[in-house]
């Protein structure tokens, strides 16, 4: 379909600055994003019947990285 | 009446009912990195591409001190151990239990679901035999007509009755009017001839009538003592 209209996952390379230009920066936008991007994962990984451990899992990692990635200046000392 | 002033049926249309839940979530492995990554690299590196790229990474961190290996390695490493085995050990009890749980929900939402269509039956078969019992109509109206014509032929005799009584007693009183007034005559006549004629008796006729009878008399015991 148009480029707009494709999701991150099947935009190819080469037309990734393309693709970033018919984003949407506002406020609202940003926010849509995000929702969407949290809904789509949390149907994934954790609105399931019989989900594991990898639905909070993944979460709980990425929040670690996110924390040693702000406080690296502090550790690295 | 609608006033459709503004659009109807915009929103997306919500399907009822919903779409079941998908049964496992999307395939993770070790828990941490989801198969699709595993997946994207395969066709360029083949099963073991992720893995050296992973060892890669790590060693990459460590030597360059990116990632640096203080006290809380260690107490990440204990943390992680604990919950992996806690993990590992208690996983399928703990999903054994929530699946329970959401089986007694569902029962009960089915439960609630049967309950309300067994009623709606039962009300299905009344209503059918309410319409069975509607075919009736012609006789229930037949009875209530035989009833009133009943009810009309008893008052119409009433009335009939009464009316012959009341005449009756008329009659009754004017014949017993006329009796009396005959009667009346009557005696008023019998006590006036009856007083004519014993003022017309003179005493004269009185002695003779008197001696008349002695002689009778006389006559008639002879004749009596002759028989006995």
């Amino acid at each position: 379909g148009p480029l707009s209209k494709r999701r991150l996952m099947d935009v190819r390379l080469g037309e990734l600055p393309a693709w970033l230009a018919t984003c949407d920066f506002s406020p609202q936008g940003l926010l849509g994003g995000v929702q969407k991007a949290w809904n789509s994962y949390y149907d994934k990984y954790i609105n399931v019947k019989r989900g594991g451990p990898a639905g909070i899992s993944m979460l709980l990692a990425g929040y670690c990285l996110l924390s040693y990635g702000w406080n690296y200046q502090h550790i690295s000392k | 009446v609608l006033h459709a002033t503004r659009p109807l049926h915009t929103a997306q249309q919500c399907l009822a009912p919903l779409p079941p839940l998908p049964e496992k979530g999307g395939e993770v492995r070790y828990g941490l990195i989801p198969e699709e990554f595993f997946q994207f690299l395969y066709p360029k590196t083949g099963v073991t591409g992720p893995y050296m790229l992973g060892t890669g990474l790590l060693l990459y961190f460590l030597s360059k001190e990116i990632y640096v290996i203080n006290h809380e390695t260690v107490a990440a490493a204990c943390i992680l151990s604990v919950i992996i085995y806690g993990v590992k050990k208690f996983g399928s009890d703990v999903a054994a239990f929530a699946d329970k749980l959401n089986e007694e929900k569902v029962a009960k939402a089915l439960a609630v679901k049967n309950e309300a269509i067994k009623d709606l039956e039962t009300a299905i078969e009344q209503e059918k035999k309410e319409q069975w019992r509607v075919e009736g109509r012609s006789y229930l109206f037949d009875a209530k007509r035989n009833n009133i014509a009943m009810l009309l032929e008893t008052n119409y005799r009433e009335r009939l009755l009464m009316v012959y009584n009341e005449v009756k007693k008329r009659l009754d009183y004017q014949v017993a009017m006329q009796n009396l007034k005959r009667q009346k005559e009557q005696d008023h006549m019998i006590q006036w001839v009856e007083k004519n004629v014993i003022q017309s008796i003179t005493p004269q006729q009185q002695k003779e009538s008197i001696a008349k009878c002695i002689l009778d008399l006389k006559a008639l015991s002879k004749s009596a003592q002759a028989v006995v």
